[in-house]
């Protein structure tokens, strides 16, 4: 009884967030079991567990449909193969493996909860632990009693499926790159105990204790400068070797410059006993210039900028043998003339065939477009398609480096390195900066050097210090880092901070159609034909209710809720409809053909016919539905920039895009992968800088070619093409904004770069008239640092809120 | 007044001694995920403990 009442009780507070985590449940992903709301599985299993200890009578409810695991059968079935198993592991010896596992869904502390408890689900896992961040959790198990196969079935059953794909084949382990990380604590221990040795200095009081030790003092402090020096700023002199070498003046041979003098100068004023040089200013500046370096470098490691198809396909495919009988195959296997077995949800990793009499594919990975496409048998299967529905078959024609989606790859433009391509701001300020500050030098030189030799070389070194770019150095890293960050907040991620900067530049942007301006998630549908009754909008509502077709189920989803009616007699003809019978009526839903009417010649559209009862009623269209926000976007975006969409459709949806953009706005259709690519390199050579906005693997010749490219996602965990930057699909009506913002970001920077030359121009002021004391250069310094760094992100957060 | 040298060199010899483990913090990884642990101290021992009894339950069930 108690536990009744509580449960009834937990039903009223239980509306709006999540019963476990406590998260706010968005209605379309939430999960209802035992009339409780759960934001994700993890939740739910945990509830599950407390149910079966406390309210064992519920657990017999069973699961909710939210829990049913998604049906996996012989999808892993590759994993019984050693040789792919070796290749997935991270570390393998007789009674330990290590695997780590990409799990997209991780999302929420119970995720983590469930997943690090693995080992009392299964026996044989000794260890799990999970990278938030990554996404990824990482087991160790003893494959004598448990093997990789039932671990993925495991995490499968409990929602938590893995994402396994050809690029963890080939990259298996992967080396975390800390160099930075040691530089930066190993500047922190030389700069913080610097400070406080410098101390007695800083007053120079004249005490005997202190005069006396002075030199002890003194000699410290060059032994502590040595490892910050010699190692933390290494990466600075390596960039500035290369850049000479490469014959462009970037911003590193400056600061390695002034790095360098000032160390020879301050152990040349320790040696000769003039001062105790600036060992405090060169050790912070050092470690602020690392901090600003480790600042910029925000990654979102769960995120992939580097897809290519590797990472779509699926790491082995079933082949039939001569004799009929099946085997898994690793997909670089698989040869001309092989027979492949494709099941439900998968994808096709090669041009081929079908043999199986009809298939139901899905190119949105390719083209973005969700309805899938009927092909009979005969028909040619590209690869890239994914099979909905039964299993099929189908004989290969190429290989997978030879597919047709797999060759856009071997274009240039994906071998090229993106980095060289452009110069970064601070490395154009640079190219003026270097020869001004050496003239400086050498002039302050020439003009002391007749009067006091000795003073000649102290204003040379002093001037080559304080001018030393540090605080202009500093400036783009925190800027950038900071913006970078904002954007990510507001689900825009960047490949890197330099994306900014070439975001600023743009003044032509390219949209793809498909998946990118529409989306697929929602379908626009109208209805042209007779009214329904009442009575034949229900019978209509529930054959929908049993089809599994994507456009039964968007069409089923757009009708109003009505009560449910029992079908007897359903069949689902592929690539025709469906075909039903209640209480003797008679219901045929499908294509043209299927109800009996000839095809139209019109404009290529998307449509279901209806036919009850042999009265043919009419078609429900599915027209494009364009993303929220849309039109103002483009208004908005077509007074700075020019606007191009292209599309690899056809010209269907001419008037309806024309009437809805700007009239400026540029449409092509009928555009192939190579074609976008060719676009695209042809407004660059008319001097444009080219953004382009897309999502599927069509996209991705272009994305790759264009100055930025951008991809649109659903979902940013699984799915999106190499690119620059990914743009959550929902923030979609923001990008003018993201624009705007970058383009402040520059104007931040420069300002900032004035703010620093002023310090220099003060500070050169000292050291040209050779009065460069310690004292002064100790508080110039940091006062720099400290305001430019403070400066740049008040100044950057300030735009981020300001700009609409 | 030679006591400056000693207590120097211990100030510096105990600043090494967090600088080795800061190192070797680094190295085994306890920098790659700064997230997680944040969440994992969270859950409470004795949580796992009792999930654990119900889980043989629970694998029962499960195929």
């Amino acid at each position: 009884m108690v536990y009744l009442c509580l449960v009834k009780f937990s039903k009223f507070m239980e509306e709006k967030s999540c019963f476990h985590c406590g998260l706010g449940v968005i209605k379309e992903d939430q999960i209802v079991f035992d009339e409780k709301v759960f934001c994700c599985n993890g939740c739910k299993t945990v509830y599950e567990i407390f149910s079966l200890n406390d309210m064992t009578c519920y657990y017999d409810f069973e699961k909710s449909p939210g829990a049913t695991p998604i049906d996996i059968s012989g999808k892993y079935d590759f994993l019984d193969n050693e040789s792919i198993v070796s290749k997935l592991l991270e570390f393998q010896e007789d009674k330990t493996a290590i695997v780590s596992l990409n799990i997209p869904h991780i999302h929420c502390s119970s995720c983590i909860w469930i997943l690090e408890n693995l080992q009392k689900l299964q026996k044989g896992i000794s260890i799990s632990q999970v990278n938030f961040p990554e996404k990824k959790v990482r087991i160790t198990y003893n494959p004598d009693v448990v093997s990789l196969k039932t671990i993925v079935h495991l995490l499968s059953s409990i929602g938590y499926e893995p994402y396994i794909s050809l690029e963890n084949y080939e990259t298996g382990k992967n080396n975390v790159d800390r160099s930075l990380t040691y530089k930066l604590g190993l500047a922190f221990f030389c700069f913080g105990n610097i400070m406080l040795l410098s101390f007695p200095e800083y007053f120079e009081v004249k005490e005997y204790w202190l005069d006396n030790y002075r030199p002890f003092f003194r000699w410290l402090i060059f032994a502590l400068s040595l490892p910050s020096f010699l190692y933390s700023a290494s990466g600075y002199y390596v960039s500035a070797y290369k850049s000479i070498k490469s014959g462009m003046l970037n911003i590193d041979i400056p600061i390695a410059l002034g790095i360098i003098i000032f160390f020879v100068r301050s152990t040349f004023d320790i040696v000769m006993n003039y001062g105790s040089g600036f060992f405090d200013s060169l050790t912070g500046l050092i470690f602020f210039m690392l901090l600003g370096k480790m600042f910029q470098i925000k990654t979102y490691s769960f995120l992939s900028f580097e897809r290519d198809f590797k990472s779509y396909f699926p790491i082995a495919i079933t082949r039939i043998k001569s004799d009929t009988s099946e085997e898994s195959v690793p997909i670089y296997d698989i040869e001309k003339g092989n027979r492949l077995l494709i099941r439900n949800q998968e994808l096709i990793p090669v041009d081929g065939i079908l043999i199986s009499d009809k298939a139901e594919i899905d190119y949105s990975f390719v083209t973005g477009e969700a309805i899938p496409i009927t092909k009979k048998s005969g028909d040619k299967v590209f690869a890239g398609g994914k099979q909905i529905g039964k299993v099929i078959e189908m004989e290969v024609l190429h290989s997978v480096s030879q597919s047709y989606l797999t060759q856009l790859w071997s274009n240039d433009v994906f071998q090229k390195n993106v980095e060289q391509r452009h110069k970064s701001i601070t490395d154009k300020i640079s190219r003026y900066f270097t020869p001004i500050l050496l003239l400086i030098a050498f002039s302050g030189f020439g003009y002391w050097i007749f009067i006091d030799s000795n003073t000649a070389f102290n204003v040379f070194t002093a001037v080559l210090i304080v001018a030393c770019p540090c605080a202009l150095a500093l400036t783009a890293p925190f800027t950038m880092g900071n913006v970078l960050r904002i954007l990510g907040k507001k689900k825009f991620y960047l490949k890197n901070a330099l994306v900014i900067e070439q975001l600023a530049k743009v003044d032509t942007i390219v949209f793809d159609k498909t998946g990118t301006i529409t989306t697929n998630k929602k379908s626009n549908i109208s209805y042209e034909g007779k009214a329904f009754s009442e009575e034949n909008l229900v019978i209509l509502k529930s054959v929908l209710r049993a089809s599994n077709h994507p456009l039964s189920r968007m069409l089923y989803d757009f009708l109003p809720e009505t009560k449910r009616l029992k079908i007897n007699d359903f069949q689902e003809i592929t690539g025709k409809g469906i075909q039903a019978n209640i209480d003797g009526i008679k219901v045929q839903v499908g294509s043209a053909d299927f109800v009996g009417k000839s095809k139209e010649n019109s404009i290529q559209q998307t449509t279901v016919h209806i036919k009850i009862n042999d009265v043919y009623f009419g078609k429900y269209i599915f027209n494009n539905q364009y993303r929220e926000g849309l039109e103002e976007l483009f208004r908005n975006l077509s007074i700075n920039y020019q606007i191009k969409v292209l599309s690899g459709d056809n010209e269907g949806e001419r008037e309806t895009l024309s009437s809805i953009l700007p009239k400026e706005t540029e449409l092509i259709f009928n555009q192939k992968p190579e074609q976008k690519l060719e676009f695209i390199k042809k407004l660059q050579q008319e001097g444009k800088n080219v953004m382009m906005v897309g999502d599927g693997l069509n996209d991705a010749g272009a994305l790759a070619q264009s100055n930025i490219g951008i991809s649109i996602s659903e979902n940013v965990n699984v799915f999106s093409p190499a690119c620059d930057a990914i743009l959550d699909a929902n923030e979609f009506k923001k990008l003018n904004y993201f624009l705007k913002l970058s383009k402040k970001a520059i104007t931040t920077i420069k300002m900032s770069f004035a703010l620093s030359l002023l310090y220099n121009v003060v500070g050169l002021s000292f050291a040209i008239t050779g009065n460069l004391m310690p004292l002064v250069a100790a508080i110039i310094m940091p006062l720099s640092t400290v305001t430019i760094v403070s400066f740049v992100t008040v100044m950057s957060n300030f735009y981020a809120r300001s700009l609409k | 007044m030679s006591v400056i040298y000693l207590l120097i060199s211990i100030s510096i010899v105990v600043a090494i001694g967090f600088f080795i483990a800061f190192i070797r913090a680094v190295k085994t990884g306890q920098y790659d995920d700064d997230y997680t642990p944040s969440v994992r101290m969270l859950f409470d021992d004795e949580l796992v403990k009792k999930a654990s009894e119900e889980h043989i339950q629970i694998t029962e069930k499960q195929p």
